[in-house]
């Protein structure tokens, strides 16, 4: 019963989501990890708690002044940015592709810069 | 606000400060100008109310025409864009021209953000975006700012700036965007780092001395013991980071 339910609902969402593709759910996104090395944290758990992760630094950062946070987001921007757009964002973004098939928005973006190193920053990390 | 009331606010304030020039001048005497703000904070360690940036400005060497800290200030802080109507651009430092109306002396000073010990702008905020840091730095804590302006109003120095249109070319360690009131820093960015603000770099005259007041042995400190500064509007008790000398 709950496995018919599924498929149904997969069917549904497919048809709501992605009608080209039927039955199949929406087209999985296509999450590249351009720069090899470690993330801040295992993936599975910085892609259930990464959102928590920034909030909580961005309020340590600006309010309380700490530099130097795991969870900076220049530094996740300088290490996800694609090699060829330089971006977090656009077409194929690490940042972009999984919200767009999640659904989420961020204003992040009105104010922070998506390309990497346009101009080398401080903030990934204070050198001591 | 329209031209006139701009107008009127500017000429109180242009007042108001030559109101205080009464204060002698020390002519001859030189700022140091690079002298570092201070060690890099270790990362992790949040700022300290052990220390409160401050900066002094001595008004007699600051020519008038001359407009590089606020150039600097724009390139450090990427403030490059091009807004529609001229008084809606961004000004973090500007620069304003002085008439004592009895004796006819001129002078030139930038003006920023008081960075005050008591910030109007802070009292005012509806969110909490507008804020002191423990080390003195007033900021806008754009990531709850909701644009309301009240903190322009309050501020008798008319030192924050609405961004009344999208941004792209921000520079990454100086986030800005649309919808939010903002103002000068300090630079932030920069003093966290063990530098000196952008504009103070960049005065060619090394008419800015940016430092610790709570420092006795910073040079800003030993000025101040020993020279003749104002706060611009005294008057108001706001006891402001940002001193001048020979106003
Ligand atoms: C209206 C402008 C604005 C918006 C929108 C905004 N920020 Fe910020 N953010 C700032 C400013 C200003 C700073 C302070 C930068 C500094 O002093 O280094 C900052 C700092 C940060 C920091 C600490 C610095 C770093 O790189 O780690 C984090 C994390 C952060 N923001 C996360 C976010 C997230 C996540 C969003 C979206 C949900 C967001 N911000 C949206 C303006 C903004
Ligand atoms: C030092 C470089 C580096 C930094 C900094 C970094 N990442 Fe990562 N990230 C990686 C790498 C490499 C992987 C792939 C790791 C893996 O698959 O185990 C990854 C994986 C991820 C994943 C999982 C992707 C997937 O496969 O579903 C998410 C989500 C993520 N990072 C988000 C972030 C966020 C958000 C930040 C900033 C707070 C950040 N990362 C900072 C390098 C980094
Ligand atoms: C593996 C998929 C994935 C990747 C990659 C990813 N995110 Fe997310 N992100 C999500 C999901 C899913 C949510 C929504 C979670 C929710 O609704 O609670 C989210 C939410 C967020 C939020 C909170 C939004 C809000 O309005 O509350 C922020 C901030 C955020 N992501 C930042 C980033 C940044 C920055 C990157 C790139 C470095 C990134 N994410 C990469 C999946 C991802």
């Amino acid at each position: 019963m709950t496995a018919r339910l599924c498929v149904l609902l997969a069917a549904l969402m497919g048809t709501v989501l992605a009608p080209t593709s039927v039955g199949a759910g929406a087209p999985k996104p296509n999450i590249r990890i351009e720069n090899p090395g470690q993330c801040i944290a295992p993936a599975e758990e910085m892609r259930r708690n990464h959102m928590e992760m920034l909030k909580h630094t961005r309020d340590r950062t600006l309010r309380l002044g700490i530099r130097g946070e795991k969870a900076s987001l220049n530094g996740c921007i300088e290490c996800h940015a694609s090699k060829t757009t330089g971006s977090v964002l656009g077409p194929g973004g690490f940042c972009q592709e999984c919200h767009a098939y999640a659904a989420v928005k961020l204003d992040c973006w009105d104010c922070h810069q998506p390309k990497a190193s346009l101009k080398t920053t401080g903030m990934a990390g204070v050198k001591p | 606000m329209t031209g006139s009331q701009e107008k009127s606010r500017r000429t109180f304030l242009a007042a108001t400060v030559a109101g205080f020039g009464a204060v002698a001048l020390a002519p001859g005497l030189h700022l140091i100008a690079l002298s570092h703000a201070g060690a890099p904070r270790a990362a992790g360690e949040p700022a300290s109310s052990k220390v409160r940036w401050g900066m002094l400005i001595d008004t007699t060497k600051c020519a008038s025409g001359c407009d590089a800290c606020v150039k600097a200030c724009n390139t450090e802080n990427g403030i490059n864009e091009t807004v529609a109507d001229a008084r809606q651009g961004s000004q973090w430092i500007r620069k304003i021209d002085l008439k004592d109306q009895k004796t006819g002396r001129t002078h030139s000073l930038p003006m920023l953000c008081q960075h005050c010990e008591h910030p109007p702008c802070v009292d005012v905020c509806p969110t909490g975006a507008s804020m002191k840091r423990a080390d003195g730095i007033v900021l806008v804590d754009r990531h709850i700012c909701i644009g309301c302006r009240y903190c322009m109003m309050a501020c008798p120095f008319k030192a924050r700036s609405l961004v009344h249109q999208p941004l792209t070319e921000q520079n990454p360690e100086v986030p800005r965007g649309v919808g939010c009131v903002e103002s000068c820093t300090f630079c932030v960015h920069r003093v966290d780092k063990g530098q000196q603000p952008a504009c103070v770099e960049a005065c060619p005259e090394g008419a800015m001395v940016f430092g610790d007041l709570n420092d006795p042995k910073s040079a800003i400190s030993l000025r101040l013991a020993q020279e003749a500064s104002t706060q611009v509007r005294a008057d108001l008790k706001l006891n402001q980071g940002v001193r001048y000398q020979g106003i």
